[in-house]
Order: structure tokens, then sequence, then C-alpha cells
């Protein structure tokens, strides 16, 4: 018995870890192609889904010129599964994705840093033990809301009012990044409030008592105590935010140009992989695995940093 | 203990086993979904027998049928005989459904949109609605100095296929540089992407002077105002399931090539232009299945009429279904 639930645990433990290198090697060999395609440059390039020529033999240029002349009423595109009649390739890039998912997480966390900060210190140090049970559930239950939920909120009554005020377009950087905001508020508000609760009652008081007032226990007691709290609060909560997918996919607007203006719609990695897999094919698959391999890395130095960060406290 | 979760495993895979030998598996096209939802539902109430039919989009039905992983599949670009032939598979068309140009503008609602509107406006080109190639056709209209917002589709889609379809059969121009895709970089920089049809029609109806193309039943369920569209004859058609079908009749989808033809702007002076069949593709080698998923389209062409019609799509005439009956027995797939 021992020895099976000995053999059973480990094989659980080492489960997670064969599923972590097994979905990064098909996500690599998925992208491979997209890969050998665009390189490096693929970071950096800002187009996406573009066909241009290839520079083509002889008998391909013939080709192309029958491609592109209407011959009859019931004449039919090229059809994109012949692979022996294209002789265009389609170029993709992930600037403009990578940028999107970036400016959008930088919204939301600029957005719900300084209300979560409020939420906790309020829930920590001044309501009173009723209240702050009271608004600690509503924010869990907040953390608990599906995201698709968030995305039609977002869509029918938040787009509105942000157009209204902010002008531009209803579904842009800045409603996806707010309503992200609102989604990654509850995770930052509670972990704050926990690191925060650590602080000794020794510490806060002994400043009380060399009278100091709420104000500076905050902030030269309480926030110093939990700082380390905090900053993993933020790196968690922005691993959600880069991920997210549901929700933004609703309100970014899916358009594959750089925003010039905060109110312009654009993409991110997640919502460019969910809306074009169900009728992505042979390259633009491909470049999606590549996106997501992308986004895979950048959660992943995310967390891990965040992980180190956390081990760092325990050792302290 | 083994023993007990070897049988259970077994008994499972059986009855899995079993129960997936009864039903007819299809997936594909996302454009035609709600019509062969409903299908097969009255379908399993009459008959008893189930289809199970999955929304992946067409690239990937096109894909599972070629895999043989499913009994049909459904795609919104037709493949070619010679596509059809080197994978042994059949095909031939399962519904008709429309595209309109929904809109709004506040207190408009009988615009008039020429085909060079429609491709200038989908470019980009048109700023503004007071630009010369609305007004031309709108006479009597007056048409604000506001941005035009376009509005499309931002997954890809087979509605977005059979749209830029239409574009590039109209303009030359939008053939070469565009081309028919599912899912397209749209040019100019006044346009936004809704996700899915929901997210189409909630943008136009939320943003003041949009406008953007989306499946008449998604229109029609939203209260979405529609643009006349002007035809290949040079008439305005406004959106109706009888002008629909009179695109529907026009359409010369012919059994020799296995109906491969996509019907966007056919002739007839009361034609409504963006119209798009949507095709069934199976697998050759199989008639004994391929029999039971004719039985199913035969069932449903003749009782499935109103519900295609309560849904905005155009069931097939008659004279195209008789088409479709001898080009099945001729397969020896009846």
């Amino acid at each position: 018995m021992e020895k099976i639930f000995q053999r059973l645990s480990f094989s659980s433990a080492s489960l997670v870890l064969l599923l972590l290198i097994g979905i990064f090697t098909t996500l690599f060999i998925a992208a491979k192609p997209a890969i050998n395609e665009f390189g490096i440059h693929f970071l950096v390039d800002p187009t996406w889904n573009k066909e241009v020529a290839v520079e083509a033999s002889d008998t391909t240029t013939s080709k192309s010129v029958k491609n592109n002349t209407i011959m009859d009423e019931n004449d039919i595109m090229l059809d994109e599964d012949d692979e022996d009649s294209l002789n265009t390739i389609t170029i993709y890039g992930g600037l403009v994705p990578i940028v999107g998912t970036i400016l959008s997480t930088l919204i939301a966390l600029a957005f719900a840093l300084p209300i979560a900060m409020g939420i906790a210190v309020f829930l920590a140090e001044m309501a009173s033990e009723t209240i702050s049970k009271f608004v600690g559930m509503a924010i869990e239950l907040l953390a608990a809301i599906p995201s698709i939920i968030f995305g039609m909120w977002g869509l029918y009554y938040f787009a509105p009012i942000i157009a209204d005020t902010f002008g531009g377009y209803q579904v842009s950087l800045l409603t996806a990044g707010l309503v992200l905001g609102v989604m990654i508020l509850p995770f930052m508000a509670a972990i704050t409030r926990d690191s925060m609760n650590t602080t000794p009652d020794v510490l806060k008081e002994s400043a009380y008592a060399l009278g100091a007032t709420k104000f500076e226990v905050v902030k030269d007691v309480i926030f110093p105590y939990s700082k380390v709290g905090i900053i993993g609060s933020i790196i968690l909560a922005l691993g959600r935010a880069l991920g997210e997918t549901m929700a933004v996919a609703f309100l970014i607007g899916a358009v594959y140009s750089l925003p010039e203006k905060i109110t312009d719609p654009t993409i991110s990695i997640p919502v460019a992989m969910a809306v074009n897999f169900g009728e992505a094919s042979g390259l633009g698959e491909s470049a999606l695995f590549y996106l997501g391999l992308i986004l895979f890395v950048m959660s992943f130095i995310i967390i891990s940093f965040a992980k180190f960060y956390f081990l760092k406290k325990v050792k302290l | 203990m083994t023993k007990v979760i070897k049988l259970a495993l077994a008994a499972s895979v059986l009855a899995g086993g079993l129960s997936a030998n009864d039903v007819i598996k299809g997936s594909g096209a996302s454009f035609p979904y709600s019509v062969y939802q409903k299908w097969t539902k009255a379908y399993y109430k009459a008959t008893g027998i189930k289809v199970d039919y999955i929304s992946k989009g067409s690239s990937k039905g096109i894909k599972d049928a070629k895999a043989r992983q499913v009994d049909f599949a459904g795609t919104d670009k037709p493949l070619s005989p010679k596509t059809l032939k080197k994978f042994n598979l059949y095909q031939f068309p399962g519904v008709v459904g429309a595209i309109t140009m929904g809109y709004n503008l506040p207190s408009i609602s009988n615009l008039k949109l020429s085909r060079s509107a429609i491709v200038a406006i989908s470019e980009g080109k048109v700023k503004f609605w007071d630009d010369k190639l609305i007004t031309a056709e709108n006479a009597g209209l007056k048409l604000p100095h506001e941005k035009v917002t376009f509005v499309h589709r931002a997954d890809g889609s087979g509605t977005t296929f059979n749209y830029t379809y239409f574009l590039s059969k109209v303009s030359k121009e939008w053939r070469t540089t565009y081309g028919a895709k599912k899912s397209l970089n749209w040019p100019g920089n006044q346009h936004i992407g809704g996700n899915k049809n929901t997210g189409v029609a909630s943008l136009i109806k939320q943003t003041p002077y949009s406008v953007g193309y989306i499946d008449y039943a998604d229109a029609k369920k939203n209260g979405i105002v529609m643009a006349s569209v002007e035809n290949k004859a040079g008439k305005y058609i406004k959106p109706s399931l009888k002008a629909f079908q009179t695109a529907a009749a026009k359409a010369s989808l012919d059994p020799k090539k296995d109906f491969y033809a996509v019907i966007a702007d056919p002739k007839g002076a009361d034609s409504y232009p963006i119209v798009a069949a949507t095709f069934i593709l199976v697998p050759a080698e199989k008639p004994k299945m391929d029999k039971r998923v004719t039985a199913f389209f035969d069932w449903s062409y003749k009782n499935g009429q109103e519900i295609a019609k309560s849904l905005g799509f155009v069931p097939l005439p008659d004279s195209l279904t008789n088409k479709i009956k001898t080009y099945w027995e001729k397969k020896g797939i009846r």
C-alpha cells in the first residue's frame, strides 16, 4: 500500500511536468514551419495575412496571369487546397498582436493597481469586521465571474459608455484594457489584502505609539512589509491579463493595425488565435502556433519571475 | 482491482462504439450551422436517427472529410471536380443563404448601396457618408457628414468568404488585390471587427454611422436596418426571402461539375446579389453511410423548408433538388 501510494503520488507529480514539456514541444513543432519561414523577424513585422507574389519561374508566371483574369461567368477563385496552383506566399507577422497584448495589459494594470491598493488598505486597516467580510466576499464573487460574461457585459453596456466618454470606437484598446482591469482587480485586491494582513500587530502598534497617523502607518510600515506580496499579486494579475481571451475577443476590435490612439481597435495574441483558429490552415495555422509559443514564453517568464519573488519571501 | 478496471474500460469502449455507430457524424461550415442544427433535431424527432453536426469552420470540415473523420462535411467553398477526384469525395449543395448590408444611420431607413459603393466601403475608401459614391444613388436622402465605420467579422468565417467572393465578382481590383477569403486583413483605418455574428450585430446596433455585412437571419433577429443592394441588372433589391429565392433559382449549379460553383451575383432583374450556397462533402468509398447521409438531406430538402425560411435561409428550389437526387443515384449513394 505504502509503495502504491508513493508511486501514485510520484506519477501525478511527473504528469504535470510531462504535460508542460509536451505542450511546449507540440507548440514548437506546430510553429516550426512559421519559424522557418519568418524567423525572428516575425516579432517586429506588423503585417498579418498579406499575400505577396513570389518571384516566379516561367511556368508559374503564365499561371498567375491566368489566375488573375476573370475567365467566365461561373469561374471560381483558385482553390487554396490545390497547392500546385499557388503562386503567392502569405506573410504573417506578430508585431500587432504582441503590442496589443502588452498595451491592453498595461492599461488594465494602470487602471486596476490603484483601486486594488485602495481596496486592500481599506479592508486590512480601516473597515470594521462586518464590512470587511462583506466587501471581501463581493471581491471573491467578482473573481468567480466567467470571462465570457465580462465580454458580453463589456460589449453591450460598457463599450457605449467608453465611446461616449472618450470618443472613438466602441471596441478598442481602451475598452478591452479597462474590462481586463476589472477582471484582474479581485486577484490583486485579495492577494494584497492577505499580505497586508500578515504585518505583525506589534510593528503597527509601535508606530501608532510613536504618534504616526494611519496614513503614515500604511505608507511606512504596512507597504514596505508587504511589498513582496504586492509585487507578486501584480505579476500574477499580469499573467492572467496576458492570456485572457474570451472577454477581450469581444472588446478589442480584432483589427490588425497598430493603434495610433488609445481608442483605436487592435488585436491581442490570444484573440488572434481564438478568432482565426477555426478557419486556419497551412502556414496561417502555423503562424498562430508561433504566436501561441510567444505567449507561452511570455507568461512563463512572468510567472517564474513571480515565483522567485515568493521564494525569496519564504527564505526571509 | 485491475480486472474491474479493465472490465469497466472494455464495457465503456463497447458502449461508446455501439452508440457511435448509430450517429451520423458531420462537421464543417459555420455559415449554415443554425439550419443544419434545426434539421438534425427535426430529423431525430421524425425518424429517431441521430445526426451530429459540429460547427468547426469550412477548412476544418474539408480536412475532416479528407481524413475520413466524419461521415459528411459542410463547406462554404466548393471543391473543384479535380480536387474531389483526388480525395475521392462527392459534393452537393446543402442550403442557400444571403448576406445583407446592415447599417446604423439615425433616421434613415431606405439606403441604397451601389456595387461600387459597397466595394469602396469595404476597401476603406469611403470616408464620410456624404461621399459622392453613396449620395449619387440616394438623391432623396440627406446623408450626414459623419465618418463611416465599417464593421466586419473578426473571426474567420464562411460569411466573410461569401462576402469577399461577391466583392471579387463585382470588382476586378478587389479580386486581384484581396480575393475571396475566410479571414481578411481589412484595408483602410475606419473599420472594427466583431466576434461572430453576435459581435457584428451588436457593433452595428451600438455604433452610429456604421455599416457592415451580416447574414440575413442575424440582421433580422437583431432588428438591424438593411440596405437595398444594386444587382447585376442595375436594379436595387431590398433583402427579402423572395428576392433570395429568385436569385437561387438563377444559380447555375451543374451536377456534371459536382455542383462546383459559387452563386454570388446571379443574373435576373429581381435577384438579390449577395447570395451564397453552402456545400456537403461525402466520402465516395462508403456508399452505405452516404445513403444514410443523403437520406437525411433528402428529408431535409423536403421537410426542412419552413425551418430554413424561419432562419433566413432559402430552401433549394425543386429543380435543383431533383438534379441533386439524380446525382446521388448516378453515384450510387441514394
